[in-house]
């Protein structure tokens, strides 16, 4: 009972780094404009995860992650391809690669699930994420690297600011812009291998983007939204995985719906971009116009 | 009719039904709208199972156009009061998403409809759920379901035909010509949950998204015209269908992953060879030989 409990404390505490990570890293994704690329990505990592499961034949963290930043880097010059040398627009392409990589996924699937025997049950998970499924070697690996994503995002901060907000000024002070983007998209493919066993391919995407524009609504220093973005992504990671060892329900909708509710949370009630702020803030403008009016018509009359 | 005709016939249904909903989509950029319908739909059907108790029919079918609206709905709003257009769709529909995952897994004892099956769709089983009238079996359920819906996108789209192909077009032109375009995008974006929620119990939401995205965008590698363009789609997801159900039963894997996955090839190749705006002409065009 005692080791039990033991475990569910690291699941938590690898729940709240996945979740600080995400958060962080998530910040830069929504800025860049990014949101769907990397639901792409998660959806992609399935067909990765699979293949490296058929050349290694049996469950491997390492493994996954090596086969699941192929295919996503893959999935990534897939649609950059296509964007560039056809006619077709961005948002059908990440549709096409999406698609078309997930329905790979699926095939290797159900091709594991009817080859390999038994042993599948681990990679099953990936679709919706299981917390409590984590082992203690899984949460160990989970722990080291969210620390040092956390720690890269850290250093590189200053850097990534520059290139999120002003590629063009980042290049002409001598940045190396095409190898920080690199490094960026290592972290964007790291967070989201690591989580897909969490949280799951479907609703990876959404930990990093919806902690993220919650935190937007509070802030504008990218500092703070940083900061912020990560703290709401390890309060849902730690809330979504209580609760789903208590109620048997998947960890990853569960960290969602409570990153959405703190979304909308910001969204409603956050003191100056919040809507009901600015709703307060449009009627007291308003009063004040209508008294300005009011003393200007006097001033006529007299 | 055997086992295998009741498969591909309904696999046809749904490659021509996503065909032709699905050249609009890509048409006006907003086939990641059609990811997020694909997704929060299921909402809609544990909603309406939840209503009415059962899983087939004219509710699920209502309960799917209301949460699509909503989704649509939601999308709009959020980008209205300021969230980046990527960003809204992907919140609403991982939240409306997730919201559906938790219901379905704590009534998971008395709905039949599990997380992978939506996900993957079972499109083996179609046969043995066969609709009866009078006592006599008239084929499976998801065939009359997608016809149903078929008759309605084939009236919508004939009845419709010049205000959506302006409105996809040139929005700002369809306004001056009196058209209605938001009454077009909702009507649309009803016509995308209907199809999606026909084809989601047979084929499951990934390959949904496949079917609605992937022919379109082939078809518009090798037409200009939106009514070639139209039909050319339709003939690709019914090709791909037969191709995956074919390449499915050969390695018995998931068929559903599989028509996606040959979608994917017919686009690779087109990609290539397609006449007008394939890479292989344009290489041609641009080395002097």
């Amino acid at each position: 009972m005692n080791n039990m409990d033991i475990n569910v404390q690291w699941v938590f505490t690898s729940m709240a780094l996945l979740g600080l990570a995400s958060g962080m890293i998530g910040t830069f994704v929504l800025l860049k404009k990014q949101s769907l690329i990397g639901d792409a990505m998660a959806h992609a990592a399935l067909p990765g995860i699979c293949i490296a499961f058929l050349l290694y034949g049996q469950k491997s963290l390492l493994f996954f992650f090596i086969g699941a930043a192929c295919s996503g880097y893959v999935a990534t010059a897939c649609i950059q391809f296509i964007v560039k040398h056809t006619r077709i627009k961005e948002d059908a392409a990440i549709g096409i690669v999406l698609s078309v990589f997930f329905g790979l996924g699926i095939v290797l699937l159900t091709w594991i699930n009817q080859h390999e025997g038994g042993n599948q049950s681990g990679i099953n998970d990936f679709l919706f994420g299981k917390a409590a499924s984590l082992t203690g070697s899984d949460v160990n690996v989970l722990a080291v690297t969210t620390i040092i994503m956390i720690i890269i995002t850290s250093v590189f901060f200053k850097e990534f600011k520059i290139i999120t907000f002003d590629r063009a000024f980042a290049q002409g002070i001598g940045v190396p812009v095409s190898l920080l983007n690199g490094v960026l998209m290592f972290l964007i493919v790291s967070v989201v291998v690591v989580g897909l066993q969490a949280v799951g391919v479907v609703l990876m995407s959404a930990l990093l983007i919806t902690p993220a524009l919650a935190a937007r609504y509070w802030t504008e220093k990218l500092e703070w939204m940083t900061l912020l973005a990560g703290v709401f992504g390890a309060l849902s990671g730690v809330a979504g995985a209580y609760v789903s060892l208590i109620a048997y329900v998947p960890t990853g909708p569960l960290v969602i719906i409570f990153a959405t509710a703190l979304f909308l949370f910001s969204f409603l009630f956050a003191p100056k971009r919040g809507l009901c702020s600015k709703i307060i803030r449009r009627h007291v403008e308003r009063k004040k116009l209508r008294v300005k009016q009011l003393m200007y018509e006097r001033g006529e009359q007299l | 009719m055997s086992y295998t005709i009741w498969i591909l016939l309904t696999a046809t249904l749904v490659g021509i039904n996503c065909g032709l909903v699905g050249t609009f989509l890509v048409l006006r950029k907003m086939s990641m709208l059609s990811d997020a319908i694909s997704h929060s739909v299921l909402l809609g059907i544990v909603g309406a199972y939840m209503v009415s108790h059962q899983l087939q029919g004219v509710s699920m079918l209502i309960g799917a156009l209301l949460v699509g609206l909503l989704t649509t709905f939601l999308v709009q709003l959020l980008h209205q009061k300021g969230v980046q257009s990527d960003a809204a769709i992907g919140v609403v529909f991982t939240c409306l998403f997730a919201i559906g995952v938790v219901l379905i897994s704590l009534f998971a004892d008395r709905v039949h409809l599990d997380v992978e099956h939506a996900l993957m769709g079972e499109i083996a089983f179609v046969p043995w759920d066969v609709l009866e009238v009078g006592g006599r079996s008239i084929g499976p359920k998801a065939v009359w379901l997608l016809g149903f819906v078929l008759a309605i996108n084939i009236f919508v789209i004939v009845f419709a035909y010049k205000e959506l192909k302006i409105s996809s077009f040139d929005s700002e032109m369809a306004i001056t010509l009196g058209i209605p375009v938001v009454l077009i995008h909702y009507v649309l974006m009803g016509m995308l949950s209907l199809t999606t929620v026909a084809s989601f119990d047979s084929v499951g939401a990934i390959l949904v998204v496949a079917m609605l995205i992937v022919p379109s965008a082939t078809a518009y590698l090798w037409t200009d015209r939106l009514s070639t363009m139209l039909i050319c789609s339709a003939f690709i997801g019914v090709l791909a269908s037969v191709i995956g159900y074919v390449g499915a039963t050969a390695f018995n894997v998931s068929i559903s992953g599989a028509i996606a996955v040959s979608t994917g090839v017919i686009f690779f190749v087109s990609l290539w060879i397609a006449p007008k705006h394939g890479l292989l002409r344009k290489w041609m065009k641009k080395s002097p030989a």
